[in-house]
């Protein structure tokens, strides 16, 4: 995976000893949310210019060449890819042997005022209000928002930040299975949730599939986002069983026949899925599915302690140490 | 699938000679609407604050990316459709009421509104492509005209009037024949999905979890019963 140094250069200054500094921070959170809104992930527009070149049915191959033509306006004119810019969240990696200036309140400080003026400044629509009165503050920031979600990485003297930007209300499920169920009570559940959303093209298909399996409910879910969201397209689990079940999944994902926006189509309705698991009840397996639409937004900045910052094509959200097992 | 560029205010032969699949671009002013401009109007009995089926007769289910930078200054960045077949409850009236010809939206909209709304009043569903080619679309609208009601409704969900040239493209999905292209493609994919199904056998349990499904059931709810003809 090859880095690329960000443009965050204006801000680019050493590290003091007491740790990356606020500004510093707020600086690479805006980042984070520009590239997620204006500029799909490099994996994602491969993806997409390959299916458009493959697609033979005319209406999906028009649907492809307009969503290639969106991501180079989006780009070139910095405007958000899709209107519904979701509920801009955040998911941090932190490194083990990184220190914050005015430690992790700052840290959050510094993600509140970012994703409020980001907002502003590229006028993003401001989805988030409150779930009863529907007040809107018109800045993405409220009680529990931006929700950031945190992880920390060992041996590491950076804090990542990955802004992700997605809207719909269309194509998240969950089902509780139960010990008799199992492989092929995975591939209905999958089944269901594409009947359910991928029909009528309400999950903006071309979509990238995660599927969370085990933990607890809650768990699962978030997984199952995770998995969307922060691994890129063609990354296969380390775990064979997984791998060869995310295999098998976007085989019948794209066995249906549904194209680009749900016409029926030849290049297929996923370009990939990906699938987490966390250790479960042994009589259950909760499972969650997110479908993540052609609006595919991500943007990964990195600050490291020297005052470095680079952005990065892809997450390290899923590492061999999230996801290791046994007693340490 | 033809391609048509079309002036507002729409004229009802532009209307009834589209087809579904074919792709329309529109110059002229729009303006947006979703649920609470709907309630608003329907129930709260505003009436809308320009002659809709003069100056303004395509309506877009959605609300832009946008900010209020000054009072009465807006700066608009993208905009795309949210999904339509959940105004049901709203649109027959609202096209028949202000001489609406074209809604621009997502998903479509039950076969049931095309057949027995759109047929009769000379209307037609334009959806957005991808769905959500936002950019493209916000690079198209020249200007924001006003933001109707956004003290009430909030600025997201207030009626926005636009000025746009060559808007597009849109594909028609219902057209004044009835026709419904989303059904077309749905009917066509269903026999795949039971070819899936029929290698799957039932879960062990019925529902302990969110998900309940079944191939007669979509997600639009279809026509409300009691509405005989
Ligand atoms: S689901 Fe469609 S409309 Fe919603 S954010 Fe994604 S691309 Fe945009």
């Amino acid at each position: 995976m090859t880095d690329t140094t960000g443009g965050l250069g204006s801000v680019l200054s050493p590290v003091a000893g007491g740790g990356i500094p606020e500004t510093l921070l707020e600086e690479a959170a805006y980042e984070a949310h520009r590239l997620a809104a204006t500029t799909l992930p490099d994996d994602v527009k491969r993806a997409f210019v390959g299916m458009r070149d493959r697609e033979q049915e005319e209406l999906p191959k028009r649907v492809l060449e307009a969503i290639v033509d969106n991501f180079h306006a989006a780009e070139d004119d910095q405007r958000p890819v899709c209107a519904d810019v979701g509920v801009p969240r955040i998911y941090a990696v932190i490194g083990n042997e990184t220190a914050i200036a005015g430690g992790f309140v700052s840290f959050e400080r510094a993600v509140r005022r970012a994703t409020g003026r980001i907002t502003s400044d590229l006028a993003l629509r401001s989805n988030r209000c409150h779930p009863i009165t529907r007040r809107n503050p018109g800045n993405n920031v409220g009680v529990f928002a931006p929700n950031i979600e945190y992880r920390v990485e060992p041996d590491a003297d950076y804090i990542e930040i990955c802004a992700v930007h997605k809207g719909g209300a269309f194509g998240t499920d969950f089902r509780m299975l139960v010990d008799g169920d199992g492989l092929p009570g995975i591939r209905k559940a999958v089944l269901d949730a594409i009947a359910e959303f991928g029909r009528r093209g309400l999950t903006c298909p071309p979509v990238v599939i995660g599927v969370g399996l085990g933990g607890t409910k809650d768990q699962s879910f978030s997984i199952a986002k995770q998995a969307a969201q922060l691994r890129p397209i063609g990354d296969r689990h380390p775990d064979p069983d997984v791998a060869a079940l995310e295999d098998e999944l976007l085989e019948m994902a794209n066995s249906l026949g549904i194209g680009a926006m749900g016409y029926v189509g030849t290049a297929g309705y996923a370009t990939d899925v990906h699938v987490e698991i966390a250790y479960t009840h042994s009589a259950l397996t909760p499972m969650g599915v997110h479908q993540l639409c052609q609006a595919t937004r991500r943007g990964v900045v990195r600050v490291h302690m020297d005052g470095r910052t680079e952005t990065r094509p892809t997450p390290s959200w899923f590492s061999d140490y999230s996801r290791r097992m046994g007693v340490e | 699938m033809t391609t048509h560029r079309l002036s507002i205010p729409l004229q009802e032969d532009d209307v009834r000679q589209l087809r579904i699949s074919d792709v329309v671009y529109l110059d002229g002013t729009v303006h947006t609407g979703r649920a609470l401009v709907y309630e608003h109007v329907l129930q709260g009995q505003n009436q809308p604050l320009l002659d809709l089926a003069n100056e303004s007769n395509v309506q877009m289910h959605g609300a832009p990316a946008g900010v209020e930078d000054a009072p009465g200054e807006y700066r608009l960045s993208s905009i795309q459709a949210t999904a339509s077949f959940r105004y049901w409850k709203y649109v027959p009236d609202y096209v028949e009421r202000f001489g609406i010809r074209a809604i621009i939206g997502k998903g479509g909209m039950d076969k049931w509104v095309y057949e027995d709304v759109f047929a009769k009043t000379g209307t037609v569903f334009l959806t957005t492509v991808g769905y959500g080619i936002a950019a493209l679309y916000g690079r198209a609208v020249k200007r924001v005209i006003d933001v109707h009601w956004k003290e009430e409704l909030g600025l997201p969900e207030a009626m926005w009037v636009l000025d746009v040239e060559n808007f597009g493209p849109f594909i028609v999905d219902g057209d004044c024949t009835g026709a419904s292209l989303a059904a077309e493609h749905v009917d066509s994919v269903n026999k795949n999905f039971a070819r899936e199904y029929a290698k799957l056998p039932e879960y062990v349990l019925k529902r302990i979890g969110e998900i309940d499904h079944s191939l007669a059931n979509e997600v639009i709810v279809g026509k409300p019963a009691g509405d005989g003809d």
